[in-house]
């Protein structure tokens, strides 16, 4: 595989993109479960560079983080992967140097299963969704840092302050804005950066190509979903088609049709579709914040397309988003300063943490904006902008895994993290306190530990641990579906467990590519 | 070197900071970074000549949490300066929308020069007001006091209507600088722009300013006005 600087044209201006073997996104990579892999990755580019294959369960030294796994990749230099494909399904792979991500390295991961599979399929695609800017990552990290609200054209305007005004009167209005206003937040501050800049891709091709997948009628397909995206979370359905889920994150699920699902940054989904008709359809994925969308066409004839629906209303946040308290308050200002999160015995496996909501002292300063007061466990929640669609929504709720759960211990102690950060300053962080300040967080290799996360932010974090499957705490203890990638819905909480059985250092972040820069841990299994 | 050298001397070193600290910001969580924001860059429409002005033009370089921090406003008609004062302070966040800043502030225009030993706090406070307040001290026991106020009131995205407000109050007279003690003058502007991009917004507005007290007596003694209305049209940028 070769790292190398390619010249795109997504938007009618050429750009220089960063590519894996020339192409945006990334070459598909077929494995087989089983296989033992030799990659050599070569890098022509003029700084340094990795690749990290994003829940594929590797040594740790072949995990591609600069600074954990490896020393990176030096410019000019070949670095050689080896390791033993130890799982199947849809996963995927991309930079971890800089904000490379961004500039076009991400490229999906399809493993072949040794057992034959729990469904059936006639045909299938990978529908890879991504985020291109035209501007420089680094350039928009800057522009975050200096005007938080740069990309964010759904702000408030006097307009609107004069229809609330005129529908429900001085009074009310008053009192729902009272607490925005108070707190120096915006209720429509959904995505950092927007489809200003971003155009959004299916494949590699924008809205207005479009990607296209045929199908001969009566087949059913498979559509291997991967949000290969910088900071964009999607909401993707197919109208006129129902999905039914099979595997989240790549690995198997008790099969769940719906008629759309959010997919956050780093998650994958397999769905089987079983189109009737000789009709095309619309494979439509919208931003979470309705700034725009990525599409595609399943046809059985290409001279043969589908409309394209229009895009929902912009989502607003609800008092629930923030965490507000309902009927009894948090504690605040306990326990010690240390990096490490409060650690006390767990309850039983299933139904998530019932430990009380600690904000530490390193939780207040100029680094953080809000502490959620009373966040909700809430995965039967589909999230801000798809409650109440109409639609059957996939929620977390929903994700059983097919088989039972490998470790079924209940967990020895729990760890409480919580996601913070300061929108207008744009600084993440973790408990407060930013990777460059933290301690790692540390787990002893075999034990069973519940990682309990609170979102202290209005903003969903999809959070991600390497090396370790996070068995999310969905409702049947028996059967947690393992997960990569875990969406932390802003002003709520949500559990998962984690076997230790990978010793190493490991990386655990928000895939938000500029969240992670500070909401980043070090985990170090010994 | 003439301070008004100086001055620009001091510029072209925020300025090339700039520069060379964009090459730094990769992967680093706080990269240093630079910022330069022209608040008000305005022709007034007065009965004499027209009066270029800038007011709250500033720059700053740093991190997120600790920052240099240039302030300048001044006047410019018939082909000289008649006001300049600038500030440099460091800045430091100490809560989570406030920032203290603390440094020097130099009147050079109208002469004689003054110096001042600065302390402010800048930040959003509820309801989204940007306020900066700050109080001076200088020299033979001077002391000043100065409140700035500024609200966003959009109109659409792009359309922005911003009220604004100065207050200053000196401690004692300064007959030299034409300052008198108590409230010595206070300003107030709206002003409508439209930002064809966020770093780039042409403005039109109106501008009225009044002197009070003894500083109203000197001006007048000077043959001077003590207040004015007056019509602006000018540029809101920053990079």
């Amino acid at each position: 595989m070769r790292i190398g600087y390619q010249e795109v044209n997504f938007t009618g201006h050429r750009r220089i993109a960063t590519a894996v073997n020339g192409t945006v996104p990334s070459p598909v990579l077929r494995w087989r479960e089983g296989d033992s892999i030799t990659l050599r990755v070569i890098n022509q580019l003029a700084v340094d560079s990795s690749i990290h294959w994003h829940g594929i369960l590797v040594p740790t030294d072949m995990d591609g983080v600069p600074g954990l796994s490896f020393n990176g990749i030096a410019p000019g230099e070949t670095f050689e992967y080896r390791f033993d494909v130890k799982q199947s399904g849809t996963f995927w792979y991309h930079s971890h140097s800089d904000f490379q991500e961004q500039t076009g390295m991400y490229g999906a991961i399809v493993i072949d299963s040794r057992q034959p599979e729990p469904f059936t399929y006639d045909r299938e695609y990978v529908v890879m969704l991504s985020d291109w800017s035209d501007e420089d990552p680094e350039k928009i990290y800057a522009k975050l840092k200096k005007q938080s609200h740069y990309y964010n054209f759904r702000q408030r305007t006097a307009g609107d302050l004069w229809r609330d005004l005129e529908r429900q009167g001085l009074k009310q209005t008053w009192n729902q804005r009272a607490m925005w206003n108070r707190m120096r937040m915006s209720y429509r501050d959904i995505s950092d950066v927007t489809g200003y800049t971003y155009t959004f891709l299916m494949n590699g091709r924008t809205p207005a190509d479009g990607w296209t997948g045929q199908f001969k009628r009566g087949e059913k397909v498979r559509l291997r979903f991967v949000n290969g995206a910088a900071m964009s979370f999607f909401d993707v359905r197919i109208p006129g088609l129902e999905m039914t889920v099979v595997a989240a994150d790549g690995q198997n699920i008790e099969p769940v049709t719906v008629d759309e699902f959010r997919i956050g940054v780093a998650e994958t989904y397999d769905v089987i579709v079983a189109p009737k008709d000789d009709t095309a359809y619309s494979i439509f994925a919208q931003a979470i914040d309705r700034t725009g969308y990525a599409r595609g066409t399943l046809t059985p004839d290409p001279s043969l397309m589908a409309s394209v629906p229009e895009m929902d209303p912009a989502p607003v946040l609800t008092h629930a988003d923030m965490g507000m308290a309902m009927d009894h308050g948090a504690i605040d200002h306990s326990m010690h300063d240390m990096d490490n999160a409060a650690v006390t015995t767990a309850g039983r496996v299933g139904h998530g943490s019932t430990e009380p909501i600690v904000h530490r002292a390193t939780e207040f300063g100029p680094q953080v904006d809000m502490r959620a007061e009373d966040p909700q466990y809430r995965p039967d929640d589909p999230g801000i902008g798809l409650r109440d669609n109409g639609r059957r929504v996939l929620t977390y709720a929903d994700l059983s895994n097919l088989y039972p759960s490998p470790d079924p211990r209940d967990p020895e102690r729990e760890i409480q993290l919580h996601l913070t950060g300061n929108m207008a300053r744009y600084m993440w962080s973790v408990n407060g306190i930013k990777f460059a300040d933290s301690e790692p967080l540390e787990l002893e290799y075999g034990e069973r530990v519940r990682i309990t996360l609170v979102n202290d932010t209005m903003m969903n974090h999809p959070m991600h641990l390497h090396g370790m499957w996070s068995d999310l705490e969905s409702g049947d203890g028996a059967h947690l579906p393992r997960k990569h990638t875990v969406i932390v819905q802003p002003g709520s909480k949500i559990s998962y467990l984690v076997t230790a059985d990978a010793r190493g250092t490991w990386a655990y972040h928000c895939h938000l590519l500029f969240h992670m820069p500070g909401m980043f841990r070090t985990v170090i299994v010994s | 070197m003439k301070p008004i050298k100086k001055h620009i001397c001091i510029g072209l070193l925020f300025g090339s900071l700039g520069v060379w600290t964009a090459a730094l910001a990769a992967m680093e969580d706080d990269p240093v970074l630079a910022k330069v924001m022209i608040g008000q860059l305005e022709m007034r429409a007065a009965s004499g000549d027209n009066p270029l002005v800038w007011d709250d033009v500033q720059a700053w370089v740093g991190k997120d949490l600790n920052k240099l921090w240039l302030k300048t406003e001044g006047e410019y008609v018939n082909n000289r300066v008649e006001e300049l004062e600038i500030q440099l302070l460091y800045s430091r966040a100490l809560t989570t929308y406030w920032d203290l800043q603390a440094g020097w502030r130099r009147n050079i225009r109208p002469e004689p020069t003054r110096d001042w030993l600065a302390l402010g706090f800048k930040g959003l406070a509820p309801y989204f007001f940007d306020i900066d307040a700050a109080v001076f001290i200088g020299e033979s026991g001077r002391t000043a006091a100065r409140l700035e106020g500024e609200y966003q009131l959009l109109f659409t995205q792009r359309l922005i209507l911003t009220p604004d407000l100065e207050i200053n109050w000196y401690g004692k007279d300064d007959v030299g600088a034409g300052i008198g003690s108590g409230l010595s003058d206070m300003e107030l502007g709206l002003r409508l722009r439209y930002e064809i991009r966020r770093e780039f917004a042409p403005y039109v507005g109106v501008n009225w300013w009044k002197k009070f007290g003894d500083t109203g007596d000197f001006a007048r003694a000077a043959g001077e006005k003590t207040d004015d209305f007056q019509w602006v049209i000018g540029l809101r940028a920053w990079f």
